[in-house]
């Protein structure tokens, strides 16, 4: 792949680090803006595989409206203080969580390895989509045509989503504890 | 000098990810960390996709890659509500804290 390495290869260690630190740190904002270090080198990268429209969507909707929606609840909520929750964890969850996902990244990395790729099914070389006027012209053309049902059937799920969430934000009082519920034993 | 990226660095980049968010959803208890890992695991299919649209010359890759960032975005956001709809309830955002089916 025409793919700078240098670059690759810095935004790959840099979305690594961040997002163990996104797991290992204690307190949820410092999480929060790992993430958001993780979502800014995943745009690069995709900057780099010449998906320009996803870049900037990825740095629009990700690191813009989603990571305010987080931000925002961590606030509200008061939930930043720190709280080290993975020392409460049993110690077997936690070796059987980091062996599984050791074991399962090896087999995948494997896997990839030694696979042999398909040859290329479409004809969208990077000079056919230069020559048809760009990635963003070429993918906005392949939206409003081929994939026009589920581009509609996504304003349906955007609907739906935005009336559920208005839904179980906006209920009045608490839902009814049982009597003598004391919380965490 | 670097070596050149395959394709098969690019996924396995994306695999090192998608383990890592599934570890941190297993590992940890705080709700609204759990909900990033769940983002950090769409991300990487995202990416995963957009390498493969990348090696076939095909757009449906970058296309599936729309739609998800658009469920993503749905699913942070009832995500979200039903933590708040959580927290009026047990004034916690601790998972261990849910277990009102026990009583």
């Amino acid at each position: 792949m025409d793919v700078s390495p240098v670059f690759f290869y810095i935004f790959a260690s840099l979305a690594i680090a961040c997002s163990l630190l996104v797991v290992l740190k204690k307190n949820p904002v410092a999480s929060a803006f790992s993430l958001v270090l993780v979502f800014f080198a995943f745009a690069g990268i995709y900057a780099l595989l010449d998906a320009h429209l996803i870049a900037a969507l990825q740095i629009l909707v990700y690191a813009g409206a989603i990571m305010v929606l987080f931000i925002f609840v961590i606030m509200l909520l008061s939930a930043d203080t720190p709280s080290f929750d993975i020392a409460r964890t049993h110690i077997s969850t936690r070796m059987a969580a980091m062996i599984g996902g050791l074991v399962l990244f090896g087999l995948f990395v494997w896997a990839f390895r030694n696979n042999t790729y398909l040859a290329p099914t479409g004809n969208f070389t990077p000079e056919n989509i230069e020559a048809a006027g760009g990635n963003t012209r070429v993918v906005s053309e392949l939206m409003f045509s081929e994939y026009i049902l589920p581009f509609e059937l996504t304003s349906v799920l955007l609907l739906g989503a935005i009336i559920s969430a208005v839904a179980l934000a906006k209920r009045k009082g608490a839902a009814q504890l049982p009597p003598g519920y004391k919380g965490k034993a | 000098m670097l070596p050149p990226v395959e394709p098969w660095l690019v996924l396995s980049f994306c695999a090192a990810i998608f383990f890592i968010g599934f570890t941190g959803i297993l590992i940890r208890r705080n709700i609204i960390v759990i909900l990033m890992c769940v983002e950090l695991m769409l991300n990487a299919v995202n990416l995963t996709f957009v390498t493969f649209s990348k090696t076939l010359h095909h757009m449906g890759g970058q296309l599936s890659v729309f739609f998800i960032i658009t469920v993503a975005a749905a699913e942070s956001a009832v995500g979200l509500g039903l933590i708040i709809s959580m927290f009026r309830t047990l004034r916690s955002v601790d998972t261990d804290e849910i277990q009102l089916l026990k009583e």
